[in-house]
This record gives C-alpha cells, structure tokens and sequence, in this order.
C-alpha cells in the first residue's frame, strides 16, 4: 500500500487509517501496562490474624504463624483483641498465665489444680518446658515478628477496657484501631484466622 | 553445585520452630545472587520447614540437605542457593 493510495472498496487502509490504528494500539498497551503494574501492586500475598487469648500457651500459635508467614513475603497483620492484649502488653507478656484447671491434658487432677497458687506454678512448669526445649520466649517472638514487618495491633476498645495505657504495649504495636480496620484487613487477606 | 561452595554459614544451632525459618530468610534477603547460603540446625523439623520456605520463595534454590551427628548430636545443614 503506497502513501497516496486513497481508501478503496477492496479493504485496504489509508495512512490516516493505519496512524489511527497506530495511536490506539499504543493506547490499549499503556492501559494494559498499567492494569498489570496495579495487579502486582496489590498482590502482595496477606495474612490476617485475630488474636483472643492471653494465656501462655495461646500467646504463641498467633506469633508463631505471624513470622513464619513474614518469611513466606506475606503481609501480615495480627489483631490483638480481648486477653490477647496481654501478649503486647510489655510487662504481662513476660508472665502470661496458665490453669491446669479445665485442662484434661495436663497431669494435675482439678480439685488440686484448683489449689491457690497452683495456675502460677503450672506457668512456670510451662514456660521451664519452653526454655529447655529451645523455643522462643513470647517477647522474643513479638521482637521478631516486629523485625519482620509484622503488623501488631491492639485494639483501643480492649485497651479502653482493660483500662491501659498505649505506652504499656511494646514499642511497634499499632494502637487507635478498631473492628473496622480489621475487617478490611480481613476482606484483602488471603488468609484469616481467629486465635 | 557441591556444597562446598557455600559463601555464608548461618548457624541457628540450640534454635526451635520458627526460628531457622525466619532466620534463614533474614540471612538469605543479605546474599548476591549466585551466592549458597549453608544453614546449620538442631531442630529436625528444618528438613520440612525450610525445604517449604525455599520451594515457595521466589529466587531461593534448594540445593542440598544432610543430616550428620556432630559432638553425638544431630544437625541438620541446609544449603540454598540465590538463583535471582
């Protein structure tokens, strides 16, 4: 096809055509580049957890899969709600509680278990256990996890409730966040689970 | 590649679940490419748990596991190569 060749009934173009053809292409490719820049952008793989208990040994799933998820490159937060509060809590965090009492897998019968001073003394049977077995601390773990880019956040009812103070949580939790923000959070992720 | 070729050593010996994991990806974000990093562990769940890491991290090549006894206790090396 020449330059001044008109348009023609036999379906060939004209330049004017071709140029048109041209500029949409390119157009099409721009939009397409930018669609897959934002596809990648928010395809970070994401993890969401709500974590409700407090005691010792519920302190650790939550933290456990927070920073093992950080190193699989997921985004992930964990949303601390309730007793799992306590495990952000600076102070309580390193002497988080533990009852044998309910408990049919522990080897204490529950009319014992009930006994003063018996909770105390089963968490520090369980947190000996940890340490002789070269698992992490709980405050080790809540180091980690924060040192991997894990979002720790704790919920300003509960610390509203539990009458604390943002300045009582380690420093790195996310205070002032509420249900709301853990839903959407939850709706993006590609994980979720309640601890 | 033989295993002798190991650029970096990291040894998270003593160290439990989830430790080496997230120690090996600490150590292995620091490599160039090319670059083996040989892992040294105590923990018998790092065959799995670090074979799992490197099959689902981009850029991470397992390229050898062995298990040996050292001083009567057994460890458990991991060599992961940067290829990207």
């Amino acid at each position: 096809m020449s330059a001044d060749t008109p348009p023609s009934a036999d379906g060939e173009f004209s330049p004017d055509d071709v140029a048109d053809l041209h500029a949409r292409v390119e157009a099409l490719e721009t939009e397409v580049s930018d669609l897959r820049g934002e596809v990648d952008e928010g395809n970070a793989d994401k993890m969401v957890i709500i974590a409700t208990k407090g005691t010792l040994d519920m302190a650790y799933p939550p933290l456990i899969l927070a920073s093992t998820a950080a190193a699989f490159g997921y985004d992930v937060t964990v949303f601390h709600t309730f007793w799992g509060l306590e495990i952000l809590h600076e102070e309580n965090s390193k002497d988080l509680g533990l009852s044998a009492v309910g408990n049919p897998n522990m080897p204490v019968p529950n009319a014992i278990a009930a006994l003063p001073g018996m909770d105390r003394m089963t968490a520090r049977m369980m947190r000996n256990r940890i340490e002789d077995n070269d698992v992490a601390s709980v405050e080790e773990l809540i180091e980690t996890s924060l040192a991997s880019g894990v979002d720790l956040q704790a919920c300003q009812m509960t610390i509203d409730l539990l009458g604390y103070d943002e300045d009582d949580f380690y420093d790195g939790v996310t205070t002032g966040v509420g249900a709301a923000s853990a839903f959407q959070d939850m709706a993006d992720a590609d994980i979720q689970l309640l601890v | 590649m033989s295993t002798e070729t190991a650029t970096e050593t990291l040894d998270v010996k003593g160290q439990n679940c989830p430790m080496p994991v997230i120690k090996t990806k600490g150590a292995f974000d620091g490599l160039e490419v090319g670059d083996v990093l040989e892992v040294v562990s105590t923990d018998s769940g790092s065959m799995s748990d670090i074979k799992g890491w490197a099959e689902s991290t981009a850029g991470a090549e397992m390229v050898d596991q062995k298990e040996a006894t050292e001083d009567g206790t057994a460890v458990y090396k991991h060599y992961v190569r940067k290829a990207e």
